[in-house]
């Protein structure tokens, strides 16, 4: 639509300025705290412009943690928190890709119940099985572990619904031309399916790393060794008692800290997401 | 190369039979058009051959050689698909390689048959683009270079040129007809179109309902249709058939020619008149009452207006059908 009136122009510019502004400026108080020292933000009104101690602040937490809270580095938790975002990630795109395949490309009895039985998982996120999902991997001896940490939550109905979707788009002939061509099933997979799909993989991995980087309830469960928390947890065993009792400006670096890959991945990955998500190369 | 052999080819999904016994002996290095209109089966029949559907009855063998049991990629066959099927993250010069490089040839091998079909189908400056930069003229060929690169024992089409347009498909049969000249390779080849049929076949089978009509060359078969399907299905404007004495009476449009009324074998009210420009077709029924419709073919001299016309025929152009069974009566 061309349009020229001027107001409106200045309507959507003011909202959607607005908008910014409740988003991004939680954020950016969340910065600012995390380069003052506690005393400074202590104060009310806490001050709005950034204070000098970025570097103490940051190289704290980085190496040795809060001093009232967990002890733990955040550094450690980082490296935490990336293997379980990534082992989710990676583990879901495997396993999802493999079953909408089977599903797709072959003819098995009971197949519309397989994938009716992984479509009702849809139903069942973690939170609700949580209890004897704890139960199986404490009796497994998982916890503490990245095993204990990614293996329930990389099953994934909606991954392999929409590879699914997309390997249904895919026209048949290709299939049948792999087959005159030669190609086993494996070989169809690998050398025609799996190129198709690398924007839908792309899409997935973002959506997926961040749901993984962001777990809280689980990993709050089955951790309880410092050195296996995610940073996600570790902000939450940082926080001690009382709003005075914490070290809001530790808190706050580890904060950005957790925020700052979940953000790296969508920006660097952001041309592969998007067209992932509106196109299907064919 | 080798001759295929169909024997009492059946082909049932479950109770629905959809083909019921086809038989047919193809020589080796013919060009065989499978004519049909949609749902007859055509398709399914070629998909038999190539071994993506299974064989529910019947033989077919390709080289002497039972194939009934084997998969698509030992059948020694190739096939070009209607919508072509290119991979589309692969160039042309990979489509057309990944078969041979499946096959575990060597480098050198895949690259000079790649390069000497890309040489024959004029594809050699696009080998490095991928098929959605390809028009669909372009795109044709590289499937059927793909298919050129294997060198197999049969070629199989399934309605290749039905996505492309009018004129592209003239010129696509062209190339068609020259490439096989040149590979000598058993071929065959199925549509819908009775031109394409008739232009490129050596043989062909008309094929209806799960049944093969007739079998011939296409002039045979224009000129001596062995059933009413055949006789309507093939010619443009079809066959006229006409009730008479029980039986059924066949007259092609181009051998009505007009007459004086005192001639007349059949006396025509026209009601809807085309001129083409090389001739003129008229419509209209018969002028006793009768119902049945009739479509003449005129010499576009031939002075054609709206109301009756009396035609004329030769008796050597006539044929005789039985109404009920549709079978060709006499010779």
């Amino acid at each position: 639509m061309v349009e020229n009136r001027p107001f409106l122009t200045f309507l959507a510019h003011a909202i959607l300025i607005l908008g910014v502004v409740v988003i991004a400026f939680p954020v950016y108080v969340t910065f600012v705290a995390s380069t003052l020292r506690l005393e400074e933000i202590m104060q009310a009104p806490m001050p709005l412009l950034p204070g000098d101690q970025l570097l103490e602040n940051y190289s704290q937490v980085l190496t040795a943690g809060s001093t009232k809270g967990s002890r733990a580095a955040v550094g450690a938790m980082l490296v935490n928190s990336t293997i379980m975002a990534l082992a989710i990630a990676i583990g879901k795109i495997a396993i999802s890709i493999i079953s909408a395949f089977a599903i797709v490309y072959f003819r098995f009895p009971l197949r519309m119940t397989f994938f009716w039985m992984i479509f009702i998982t849809l139903m069942l996120p973690v939170e609700v099985r949580i209890i004897p999902t704890f139960q199986v991997i404490a009796d497994l001896g998982m916890l503490n572990s990245y095993a204990g940490l990614t293996v329930p939550l990389i099953a994934s109905a909606t991954a392999t619904f929409l590879f699914r979707q997309f390997f249904m788009t895919v026209p048949d002939e290709l299939a049948e031309a792999a087959r005159v061509d030669g190609a086993g099933p494996m070989r169809f997979f690998l050398d025609v399916l799996l190129p198709l799909s690398k924007t839908s993989i792309a899409a997935l991995f973002v959506i997926q790393f961040i749901y993984g980087w962001n777990q809280y309830l689980w990993p709050l469960l089955i951790t309880t060794d410092e050195s296996m928390y995610t940073t996600v947890i570790g902000i939450k065993r940082m926080i001690v008692g009382s709003d005075a009792a914490n070290e809001w400006n530790l808190i706050m670096a580890t904060a950005m800290l957790a925020m700052l890959p979940p953000a790296l991945v969508v920006i660097l990955m952001q041309k592969w997401f998007v067209k992932g998500l509106v196109e299907t190369e064919k | 190369m080798a001759g295929v052999s169909l024997r009492n080819v059946l082909k049932s999904y479950g109770e629905l039979q959809v083909i019921h016994g086809v038989s047919m002996e193809i020589a080796d290095g013919e060009f065989i058009v499978i004519l049909g209109p949609s749902g007859c089966g055509k398709s399914t029949l070629l998909r038999m051959v190539a071994g993506l559907e299974v064989i529910s009855g019947g033989q077919i063998a390709i080289g002497g050689r039972v194939v009934n049991e084997l998969e698509p990629k030992d059948r020694d066959i190739a096939m070009v698909f209607q919508n072509y099927a290119l991979y589309p993250h692969m160039s042309v010069y990979e489509n057309m390689a990944y078969g041979l490089r499946i096959r575990g040839l060597p480098k050198s091998e895949i690259d000079a048959r790649v390069q000497k079909a890309a040489g024959i189908l004029e594809l050699g400056q696009y080998l490095e683009r991928k098929p959605r930069a390809l028009s669909g003229g372009q795109r044709q060929r590289v499937a059927m270079g793909r298919a050129i690169v294997r060198e197999p024992q049969v070629f199989l089409f399934d309605e290749p040129l039905s996505n492309l347009d009018a004129k592209l498909r003239v010129q696509m049969r062209g190339e068609l007809q020259a490439l096989h000249r040149r590979l000598g390779t058993t071929s065959l080849f199925v549509t819908h179109d009775q031109v394409e049929a008739m232009t490129l076949a050596q043989r062909m089978i008309v094929m209806n309902a799960g049944r093969a009509e007739q079998i011939g060359a296409p002039l045979e078969v224009y000129a001596r249709p062995a059933t009413t399907f055949v006789a309507s299905f093939i010619g443009s404007p079809p066959m006229n058939l006409i009730p008479k004495d029980g039986k059924l009476l066949g007259v092609r449009p181009e051998h009505l020619e007009p007459c004086s009324p005192a001639d007349a074998m059949l006396t025509i009210e026209l009601d809807l008149i085309e001129p083409l420009g090389s001739d003129t077709l008229v419509y209209g029924h018969i002028a006793d009452g009768q119902s049945a419709r009739l479509a003449a073919r005129l010499h576009a001299s031939a002075p054609a207006q709206a109301g009756k016309l009396p035609v004329r025929y030769a008796p050597q152009h006539v044929h005789w059908f039985d109404p009920v069974t549709g079978k060709r009566i006499g010779p």
